[in-house]
């Protein structure tokens, strides 16, 4: 599948923003965080400008950017559209939550439900958005089963990650997130890991011989394509960049994504001298990582259309 | 709405003779002419003239090669050639994944449209057909497919014998039929009953309503007949032929 820039970014920073407002929203709930007013207020300027960027980024790739409301109808047949509710929704409970923490100095009561509430609304919309590639058949790589626990737990980890250097930034370091995020990282590595071997072993289901009924009479080759010059189908789904360096660019998101970050928080960690710098490097690396990762997801794709041109 | 119907009152949609098909494009270039001034007018090309031409069109013909497995005729093959556009699917995996409602399926005759003043130009639906049916039209910003000519099969203002769809009208081996195969009675469905008609990648179950019939098997092993044996002897003893060969030769 051809990797359009703005649905990385939307998948990866919608995906850190509300990994970082869902943490917000439960670890205040539990007591954690410091209640200060303007870590509340980076951290909201944070989680609310990553979501709100890549909800902007995913309709830069739209023909008519001006009718994409219409996207917030199908709720009932599309998860695009379950996605676009989702994210419309959890806005009310974090915008709440954002106005008491920030402005009411307010984290308890009505205000901790809401941070709960913003932090089942940012799962829901992780889930929906990793569903809009998870139900398209045509893309067996994409229906592979860990792709929706991937996005959820890549969320977690990058978002986590951020909240971890914005405590060190405020230097109200807290120990458990850095654990946390490494535990998420290690998971990740480990799922992703999983999904690499199993699109790679999994059986081809759609060949020419099913795509074209001729696989009854004999053996099918491509003889000739329809047209000299590439069309829409090819331009879109016939991506090959990435499956000639797959290997090399997973060995870098693996490296950027996972093995960085964790051996950073472990240096933060065993070293506080360090940790700020630490942290934060963590963050630069993951964003490396995770949008190698994402770009990957896309370009390694193969759509089974591009079985009628290639075979 | 994207919800699919439960079931459309017909199901109409095209059987394709892959025996019959000559792969002359007459079908994707009359389409490309109907359509480019109908309901999804214009089809836009791109750079038409230039060195990289591309373009919008609902119908393409590909060409395969079968190298038939059966008999003990080795390297026996054909050219079978494959003209595909959209199956107008009972479970269109196009519709549900729209998320605006421009993608539907008509619940009178199952078509599936798309309406190009709804659409915002996600393309998620031409992700989601695994048979490549949906173009994009870049300069328009939206997403467009074959109509069935909708705008052909019920025009009051055509003569009734030629309300069928561009390329099954002008299709010059009669490839191409057109009708509704959701009633077994139907010609086109006595035609997919007898020749053995199939779905296309019936694995991704999308229950296409278009069908297609296989090649007939051939009815002689091609390297039984040589050239030479249909041809007169070219040394006849006796007769006419025999007395003008003696005298002719030196």
């Amino acid at each position: 599948m051809h990797p359009a820039y703005s649905v990385i970014f939307f998948t990866t920073a919608s995906g850190a923003g509300y990994g970082l407002l869902g943490l917000m929203g439960v670890l205040n709930a539990g007591g954690y965080l410091p209640s200060d007013k303007w870590f509340g207020l980076t951290g909201f300027f944070l989680a609310l400008g990553l979501i709100t960027f890549g909800l902007l980024a995913s309709t830069f790739h739209l023909g008519h950017p001006e009718r994409a409301w219409r996207a917030l109808t199908q709720w009932r047949s599309s998860w695009l559209s379950r996605e676009g509710v989702l994210a419309v929704l959890t806005y009310m409970p974090a915008g709440l939550f954002a106005i008491g923490w920030v402005f009411l100095d307010q984290t308890a009561g009505i205000f901790m439900v809401m941070g709960v509430l913003s932090a089942i609304g940012a799962a829901l919309t992780v889930y929906c958005t990793s569903m809009i590639y998870a139900s398209l058949k045509s893309i067996p790589a994409w229906t592979n089963e860990l792709v929706s626990p991937l996005y959820l737990v890549l969320g977690l980890a990058t978002g986590g990650l951020i909240l971890d250097a914005l405590l060190h930034i405020f230097d109200t370091p807290i120990a458990g997130v850095s654990v946390l995020c490494i535990l998420a990282l290690i998971t990740g590595a480990l799922l992703k890991r999983r999904y690499w071997q199993e699109i790679d072993a999994a059986p081809r289901e759609t060949d020419l011989a099913s795509a074209t009924g001729l696989g009854q009479i004999g053996k099918v080759r491509v003889l000739d394509n329809p047209h000299t010059s590439k069309n829409y189908l090819q331009q879109e789904m016939g991506y090959r960049v990435a499956r000639k360096h797959a290997l090399k660019l997973r060995r870098i998101a693996t490296v950027a994504l996972f093995i960085l970050p964790i051996i950073l928080l472990g240096l933060a960690l065993a070293f506080p001298a360090i940790a700020l710098a630490a942290t934060v490097l963590a963050v630069v690396a993951a964003c490396v990582g995770i949008v190698t990762e994402r770009w990957l997801f896309f370009a390694e794709a193969k759509h089974v259309v591009m079985t009628y041109y290639e075979g | 709405m994207t919800s699919l119907p439960e079931s459309t009152e017909t199901k109409l949609g095209l059987v394709i003779d892959l025996d019959i098909c000559v792969g002359c494009h007459a079908c994707a270039v009359n389409c490309k002419e109907w359509n480019t001034s109908g309901y999804h007018a214009p089809m836009t090309d791109t750079n038409p003239y230039g060195a990289d031409p591309s373009g919008v069109w609902f119908n393409r013909i590909h060409a395969y090669e079968v190298e038939r497995s059966s008999g003990d005729s080795g390297g026996d093959s054909q050219t079978v050639y494959f003209p595909k556009s959209c199956l107008h699917c009972e479970d269109a995996p196009c519709v549900t994944a729209c998320p605006t409602g421009a993608s539907y399926k008509r619940t009178e005759d199952g078509i599936v449209m798309v309406d190009e003043n709804w659409c915002i130009g996600c393309k998620l639906c031409s992700w989601s057909c695994p048979y490549g049916a949906r173009e994009y039209d870049s300069h328009e910003g939206v997403m467009k497919k074959c109509t069935l000519c909708v705008d052909k099969i019920y025009n009051e203002n055509l003569p009734e014998d030629r309300r069928q769809p561009a390329c099954v009208a002008t299709c010059p081996a009669n490839a191409r039929h057109f009708g509704d195969l959701g009633d077994p009675s139907s010609d086109v469905s006595k035609l997919v009953e007898a020749r053995g008609g199939y779905d296309l990648m019936p694995e991704q179950g999308t229950k296409p309503v278009n069908k297609y019939l296989p090649p007939r098997a051939r009815q002689a092993e091609p390297n039984s007949i040589s050239p030479h044996t249909q041809l007169e002897d070219a040394a006849p003893d006796g007769g006419f032929l025999g007395w003008l060969d003696k005298v002719l030769v030196d």
